[in-house]
């Protein structure tokens, strides 16, 4: 509870220097500045200034159980609102407990301001207790980080922290705030605006290129939309479907893509890549024109880049030009905001119609649907996803942690929401999802919130589940228990001879725990109870585990080898 | 190939840490890594000789220009350049073969910066090409240590390459410029 003591009104003039505050005030100002209302965080002795201080502020703080969580919290967080996360963490081990975190919201472009204490200035690079190079070993996983050296530098620092988190290609950025500079007094001026020298990123699509795609489109005869995260980074769903039903150009997504674009539209071809549809990667082995928008061409998309897209040309439109050559070569490159370069293209782009080409994927997936439900008596992982998208109606927000479970949920669930689908892309962190669902649902507070974890990424991090009664946040928890980390056994099963070398994984009674932990917990071991428990869980308030007791050697088809090409697919077991 | 990359760099505490961890991080190919201040206070430019084809120098270029810290990075490889490097060479030097390696040190217009019993230091500047030479000459001489710079280059002509000039006091987010800490190194 915050403890409210009167403080003089602190102008929003930059004019106006203020009497001296200690380091922690100006911080904690700071925050409340930049409309921080949430921190995920965990104490420790060189942040106790820190959080002396925040108790006389109107920010809510959550007490985590591992900093790993307050990271994925905050991330969860970001992701569900599109505001910056703010984590919080004490100096050594807690630095480096948020470091998963980090680098996971570097990996998937989330904006993340962490916030580490730091030993005293003098102490630094004395291997003192509780020390740790905190912004040395975040280096590579930070789009920027500072070691706080003055409190008269908090104000500057924390504005550009926050606009270099929020601005281009979202990222973390790290704050190292050392112990003396928290209780030393400075002067607190606010800036008036943010610029940063080296840091203007591009937001307009070049109008050129932008007539140059547009051209390509309409020579195109088999033109194919590859949607990424970015659009949903830029809320750019009104622009995709604009743009996608004006030229009748089918969509396929990405992992982070998924509900970037309503699932059950006619032009929607689902997800692509090792574990996408079928029909979806042939239809990028057909296409004559790809365009890539808000996506990386990450290996898991590509596979074997000799073989990706061979017969089309390709127009990547990203925020970040990096990316762009980076793995594949572009035709046409478009740097800019996916909002700004759909407006800008649905206005070049003519009205146009490709019958035959949008005809042909139809048969495709005909021919080869979604086949991952396979037709048996047994309780089937699949069976457990497809039971929450008929109890949700498909209006959940879907948190998914990491494995084989992540891609049931990205295939099996029909994502027609926007932003309602939260994973672990690019770094695969399991553990991900507990946490990362606590952030979702404290950002969306009145939706209903589903975190889908393994049985190995459940025990990862369910130390959270304290956090989740301590705070009273109320995700619904599924278990899918199979015995195995699952998607390990899988490759093992095809790449390594079916040695199941350390795949077979023993679990708590999970019922215990949740009781343990004062969380009404049941468990479904066969079909028919799967969906009236599903269904029971989200007709009680708070916080509710259901443990699945599913079929334990399962595989997620269809699948492209490591080192494959997209024509390389695995449809189906040959069993 | 090898290609020569200018970065213009703010001088903040650790912004050399950040080029080095990308160059490595990346996997570029580093042949000669150089740094020193610019007549543009609390800039720094560096200069990077990499070896790599188009795209590998196009990927360095976008990759240096993510770093925050990082003004303007251009690939000059194709400008007509000024590429000069300094080499400091002690070379063994006895009464019989002294005058012999001076006379060589005439000859590539190089100094003799220190006398010793049984050696000479020269210092050289120049073109890569011509400092490589020199050497090839003096190791028949036995070379006891040498150091080399590392290539710096400046474009001909009135073109240059700058960090964008900013005015202090604008009401900016910035930090004071602070002196560089850490030292060159890959």
């Amino acid at each position: 509870m915050a403890i409210t003591t009167p403080r003089a009104r602190l102008s929003e003039k930059a004019s106006v220097v203020h009497p001296r505050l200690s380091g922690s005030h100006i911080l904690c100002e700071c925050l409340r500045r930049e409309g921080v209302d949430l921190i995920f965080g965990y104490p420790g002795g060189a942040v106790l200034p820190l959080y002396h201080t925040l108790m006389e502020y109107p920010i809510r703080h959550v007490l985590v159980r591992h900093e790993q969580g307050a990271a994925f919290a905050a991330s969860g967080y970001a992701r569900a609102t599109g505001k910056v996360g703010v984590c919080l963490a004490t100096s050594g081990p807690g630095a480096t407990n948020m470091v998963t975190g980090i680098a996971d919201a570097m990996m998937d472009s989330v904006p993340l301001v962490a916030i580490t204490g730091q030993v005293s200035s003098p102490m630094i690079g004395k291997d003192a207790f509780q020390e740790i190079d905190t912004t040395g070993i975040t280096l590579p996983i930070t789009k920027h980080n500072y070691l706080v050296e003055r409190p008269e530098d908090l104000p500057g620092i924390i504005r550009e922290a926050f606009y270099i988190a929020s601005h281009g290609r979202p990222g973390p950025v790290l704050i190292d705030v050392p112990k003396d500079v928290q209780q030393d007094d400075g002067d607190f001026v606010w800036p008036d605006q943010v610029r940063v020298a080296g840091f203007r990123p591009t937001t307009h699509g070049n109008v050129r290129q932008i007539r140059q795609a547009a051209e390509l489109i309409s020579q195109s005869k088999r033109p194919l939309i590859v949607a990424g995260h970015g659009i949903i980074i830029s809320k750019a769903y009104a622009e995709l479907l604009a743009f996608a039903e004006k030229a009748q150009i089918p969509v396929v997504t990405t992992l982070h893509g998924v509900s970037a674009f309503p699932e059950s539209h006619e032009l929607s071809f689902g997800l692509l890549g090792m574990h996408g549809a079928a029909y979806a990667n042939k239809a990028v082995c057909e296409c004559d024109l790809l365009i890539a928008i808000g996506m990386r061409f990450d290996d898991r998309v590509t596979g074997k880049i000799a073989g990706f897209a061979p017969k089309a040309k390709i127009v990547h439109v990203d925020i970040d030009p990096a990316e762009i050559g980076k793995n594949v070569k572009v035709t046409v490159p478009i740097v800019g905001d996916c909002k700004n370069v759909l407006t800008g293209l649905i206005r070049e782009v003519k009205v146009d119609r490709h019958e035959e080409w949008v005809a042909a994927v139809n048969d495709w997936r005909n021919e080869m649907p979604m086949t991952s439900i396979r037709d048996t008596e047994h309780f089937l992982p699949q069976h457990v996803i497809r039971d929450i998208y008929e109890a949700t109606g498909g209006q959940a927000l879907i948190v998914s942690d990491v494995g084989q479970h992540q891609m049931w949920a990205a295939q099996i669930y029909w994502y027609d929401k926007p932003n309602s689908f939260f994973s672990s892309g690019g770094l695969g962190a399991m553990g991900y999802a507990l946490p990362a669902s606590m952030g979702v649902k404290m950002g969306r507070p009145d939706e209903i919130v589903w975190a889908v974890i393994g049985d190995g990424g459940f025990q990862v991090t369910m130390q959270e589940l304290g956090t989740i009664v301590q705070d009273n946040i109320g995700v619904k928890i599924a278990i899918v228990n199979n015995g195995f980390l699952g998607m390990v056994r899988q490759w093992q099963q095809f790449f390594y001879d079916r040695r199941y070398a350390a795949s077979t994984i023993s679990a708590p009674d999970f019922v215990k725990l949740g009781d343990a932990y004062g969380i009404p917990t049941v468990r479904v071991t066969n079909r028919e109870e799967s969906l009236p428990a599903i269904r029971r869980a989200m007709e009680t308030d708070g916080p509710y585990i259901v443990e699945f007791v599913v079929e334990e050697e399962e595989n997620v088809y269809p699948m492209i080898p490591p080192g494959g090409a997209l024509s390389d697919i695995i449809l189906d077991q040959a069993r | 190939m090898k290609r020569t990359v200018v970065a213009l760099m703010e001088d903040r505490p650790g912004v050399l840490n950040r080029v080095v961890n990308v160059l490595r991080r990346r996997s570029f190919n580093i042949d000669s890594l150089t740094v020193g201040h610019t007549d543009q206070s609390g800039i720094s430019r560096m200069t990077i000789v990499v070896e790599g084809n188009d795209e590998v120098i196009e990927q360095v270029v976008k990759q240096l220009y993510k770093i925050i810290d990082v003004l303007k990075v251009s690939d000059v490889s194709e400008e007509q350049v000024v590429a000069r490097e300094l080499a400091l060479i002690k070379v063994a030097a006895s009464s019989a073969t002294r005058s012999e390696i001076m006379q060589i040190v005439d000859v590539y217009r190089a100094k003799i910066v220190d006398v010793a019993a049984e050696a000479l230091m020269i210092e050289v500047t120049g073109p890569e090409e011509k400092i490589d030479s020199l050497l090839s000459l003096l190791r028949g001489f036995g070379i006891k240590e040498m150091v080399r710079t590392g290539r710096v280059a400046l474009v001909r002509g009135v073109g240059s390459t700058r960090a964008p000039d900013e005015e202090p006091g604008d009401g900016r987010a910035r930090l004071a410029p602070r002196a560089i800490r850490q030292p060159v190194g890959p």
